[in-house]
């Protein structure tokens, strides 16, 4: 199962809980396993179906494309804002 | 993935650019050379107030001038939506990109664009914006982050409801955004510190001051397609802006980008764009619109101003164990600071297993920021890095060792989670211990040595490259990166290393948004890893066509001699510009005569890649200064500057340096300097070059540079940007170098000779 880390804004929904072991082989179906787990989730998290503008997925340390990116049972998943720059 | 120990023949090497004899020679073409046949002038009204309701414009008179051929406001625009728009790797509020290039019931800060016109020449167009009348209800404003923040402020959007740790409230503020990164036990982890230090900073609204001024020129033809000439770091972006705005489809908008004088973030955001076109819409005849300097200042995203409150403990023996930081960062007008940048950047160099930051995305009566080389990382490593300084020093340990002793490396967390790839903070550390600057001594009155420093993540994006193999082996390559500071080069450097052909036999152009596919913008620190990467596959690509043309004509002089054929592509090597056939030594054949044989092997050879890569390589860099305080005046003199940074593999080292130097000399201006100055009506005061002070060379030493070469495994070549973290540790360094000479701690930017001279005097 892959290791998700909960944000602190979302640690209220998780009783507090930092992280977790959660199954699911994309990042659609973990969101969806922690909604079944911890309803309000998804909301948070979701905008129209898609991720909320200001929230990106990492896995592995890498940016998430979609909803649907691999997830692998020993990958790390983070939820965190996205990044742009400047030059 | 990354060679780190290959023996490049381009990489690494110094070329000249291809467009350095036209740009200075004046042949190139930017924005303001534009000339089209019956071309008008624009020219936009500005807002005298930082925060008023518009009750009425009367543009009757102006439009009645001769020689003006239309006036447009902010109702001859498509009403926008109150959405996000998906503009790529960035999304953006509609409804406030399209009241930010023209106000729709407010004005928001000095310099908002309230109307525009289009005329025969600049003159008359200047002389009509004098008969526009509006009329507005002056409203109190806001103009300072904390007076923003309080209950009892000024609201500027009062359809704005704050978010508060993730979850929508109902509470109409100037506080868009709070949220919270947290790792670890931060309480706990103060309870074993030894020593715990906690101050408050303030930082200054800052420019990117980059020498050419935002312009576009806009054609909207009979046909209903929009052209667009603009001085932008992405094409493809002000694409889906203008699109977004207008409400048309990016079917109907061409960007064409003309050469850039500058940008470091602040050529993203449309301004001119859709009013130019709006104009053209109205009039049926291309307009062009230049902004003034001062209209620049007042009128495009700065960096934010910010407070910042950070709290730091360690053990006596320099481990630190916790730290907490609140993050408040000015977002101007509309939503949308770097601040979630700087929350996650304001630890990143030190593996410390406790950590809070809280960060605020404020709204406030200036200008909407705009990113501005790391965007973000600046202000709050001002902060932090000051905080390590004074723990080192109660601590008794040498300000760079308390950084070794502390610093992160592979698999080290980050405050937001993710665990660090290879990187090389650790090497930058050492080889500002070891560098020559760092073992000699300070000598004389009044001086002292700062270090700090500094993280920014790169990113990745998406990245499209062609390339064309010439008939006498040459190639063009083209690219949809906008070439800010020498990515010509280093585009085509990599694609030549890659075909095995001299630099000089690749000749690199930047089209527009009908000549290659979709590109983001030159930003992030992206360009030389993503775009590199791209043309690194297209030749990959060129490669691989060129071998199957060499396997299948070995294959038919097989034949010819009745021999069975039996090469595949597996049995041809390529190298230094010649396919060799393994089973053959007899046989090989080079680029050059590939290319020349293209019309009987089967036509035209392109290469193509579109890239959007994983495996972005975060940059680190530590700086040293050496300064010297004027005690009377207070004046800060730069003696010595030398900066270390994890570049990964230098693809061009001298624009390598040239980033550097360019990004410590305006973090040098932003420390010493830089700042917009408000009066209480909230109109900035020195909007001009000649008050808004940056430092020339007159002002400041030789940078030294040294590279520090970590190949990011992500990457073929070891790319990593290079282009964002050299601004961020400037302010901290400096800041510490002047407590070395005064014994006085600096709080606030810029240290400017006031500042430092009110802080001299306080006992």
């Amino acid at each position: 199962m892959a290791t998700v880390f909960i944000p602190a804004m979302l640690q209220s929904l998780t009783g507090g809980a930092t992280q977790m072991q959660i199954a699911g082989n994309t990042v659609r179906a973990l969101i969806n396993a922690l909604e079944d787990r911890f309803p309000g989730f998804k909301d948070r998290l979701l905008q129209d179906g898609d991720l909320r503008p200001d929230i990106a997925v990492a896995v592995d340390g890498e940016f998430a494309v979609d909803l649907i990116e691999r997830v692998h049972p020993d990958s790390e998943v983070h939820f965190v804002p996205p990044i742009s720059g400047g030059v | 993935m990354a060679e780190a120990t290959a023996a490049y023949k381009v990489i690494g090497t110094r070329p000249v650019r291809p467009d350095g004899a036209d740009k200075v020679t004046g042949r190139a073409i930017y924005g303001a050379d534009m000339r089209l046949t019956g071309m008008l002038h624009g020219k936009v009204l500005r807002s005298p107030h930082a925060h008023a309701r518009i009750k009425s414009i009367d543009t009757s008179k102006a439009k009645a001038l001769p020689g003006v051929w239309a006036v447009v406001t902010a109702h001859d625009m498509p009403k926008a939506e109150d959405r996000m728009a998906n503009l790529g790797e960035m999304s953006v509020n509609v409804k406030h990109l399209s009241n930010n290039a023209l106000a729709y019931d407010k004005v928001l800060y000095r310099g908002h664009a309230v109307a525009a016109v289009a005329a025969t020449n600049v003159h008359v167009a200047e002389e009509a914006l004098k008969l526009i009348e509006v009329d507005y209800e002056v409203l109190p404003a806001a103009l300072d982050v904390l007076d923003a923040m309080k209950d009892d402020a000024p609201v500027l959007h009062e359809d704005l409801k704050s978010t508060e740790l993730g979850q929508q409230t109902d509470k109409v503020s100037n506080v868009v955004n709070h949220f919270q990164f947290k790792l670890g036990e931060p309480d706990k982890g103060f309870e074993e510190a030894d020593v715990v230090i906690e101050r408050e900073f303030d930082t200054a609204t800052v420019h990117q001051g980059y020498i050419e001024p935002h312009n576009a020129t806009a054609m909207w033809n009979e046909e209903g397609h929009l052209s667009v000439w603009t001085s932008t770091q992405g094409a493809f972006v002000v694409q889906r802006q203008v699109a977004e705005v207008l409400g048309i489809s990016v079917s109907q908008v061409s960007v064409t980008p003309c050469e850039i004088g500058g940008g470091f973030g602040g050529k993203i955001s449309v301004y001119l764009e859709p009013v130019a076109a709006v104009l053209s819409r109205q009039t049926g005849r291309p307009v062009k619109i230049i902004m003034s300097r001062i209209e620049e200042f007042e009128g495009t995203g700065p960096t934010p101003a910010s407070h910042i409150k950070v709290k730091m403990g360690a053990t006596k023996d320099g481990r630190i164990v916790a730290a907490e930081a609140d993050l408040m960062y000015e977002a101007g007008a509309f939503p949308g600071s770097p601040v979630a940048a700087g929350a996650m950047c304001i630890f990143s160099p030190y593996a410390i297993p406790n950590m809070t930051v809280d960060g605020y995305d404020v709204v406030v009566n200036k200008p909407k920021t705009a990113a501005y080389r790391a965007p973000g990382a600046t202000n709050a490593a001002f902060a932090s890095e000051t905080i390590i300084d004074e723990i080192a020093e109660q601590l008794g340990m040498d300000p760079l060792e308390i950084r070794r002793l502390n610093g992160v490396k592979e698999g080290d967390r980050q405050v937001h989670g993710p665990a660090y790839p290879r990187i090389g903070y650790l090497e930058t550390v050492h080889a500002a211990l070891e560098h020559e600057h760092y073992q000699s001594p300070v000598d004389g009155p009044n001086r002292g040595r700062g270090v700090a420093s500094g993280f920014w993540f790169n990113v990745g994006f998406q990245s499209s490259v062609v390339i064309n193999v010439n008939s006498d082996g040459t190639v063009s390559l083209v690219e949809g990166s906008t070439d800010i500071g020498g990515t010509r080069a280093s585009i085509a450097m990599q694609a030549a290393e890659t075909l095995g052909i001299p630099y000089e036999d690749v000749r690199p152009s930047v089209a527009g948004t009908d000549g290659v596919g979709y590109t983001d913008v030159t930003g992030g620190s992206r360009t030389t890893f993503a775009t590199g990467y791209a043309a690194y596959e297209a030749a990959q690509d060129v490669i691989r066509q060129m071998r199957e043309r060499a396997v299948e004509r070995w294959n038919r002089e097989s034949e010819e001699g009745d021999s069975v054929a039996q090469l595949t592509a597996d049995d041809v090597s390529y190298s230094d510009g010649v396919f060799r056939c393994a089973k053959d030594p007899g046989k090989n054949i080079t680029f050059k005569e590939m290319a020349e044989m293209m019309p009987r092997t089967g036509g035209p050879i392109t290469g193509r890649a579109t890239s959007q890569p994983r495996g972005v390589g975060g940059a680190f860099a530590t700086h040293v200064v050496d300064v010297e305080v004027d005690p009377d005046t207070g004046k800060v003199s730069i003696l010595r500057y030398t900066a270390t940074q994890d570049v990964g593999t230098a693809i061009h080292p001298s624009y390598v340096e040239g980033q550097i130097q360019g990004g410590a000399v305006q973090g040098i201006g932003w420390a010493l300097n830089e700042e917009f100055v408000y009066n209480k009506d909230g109109n900035m005061v020195n909007a001009s070059f000649l008050d808004y002070r940056m430092p020339t060379t007159l002002d400041l030493p030789m940078i030294d540079t040294v590279l520090v070469e970590v190949p990011n495994p992500g990457h073929p070549y070891g790319v990593r940007g290079v282009g964002e973290v050299p601004i961020v540790p400037p302010p901290a360094a400096i800041a510490n170098a002047i407590y070395r000479a005064t014994g006085k701690r600096m709080k606030n930017l810029p240290m400017s000779p006031t500042y430092v001279l009110s802080q001299l005097e306080q006992e």
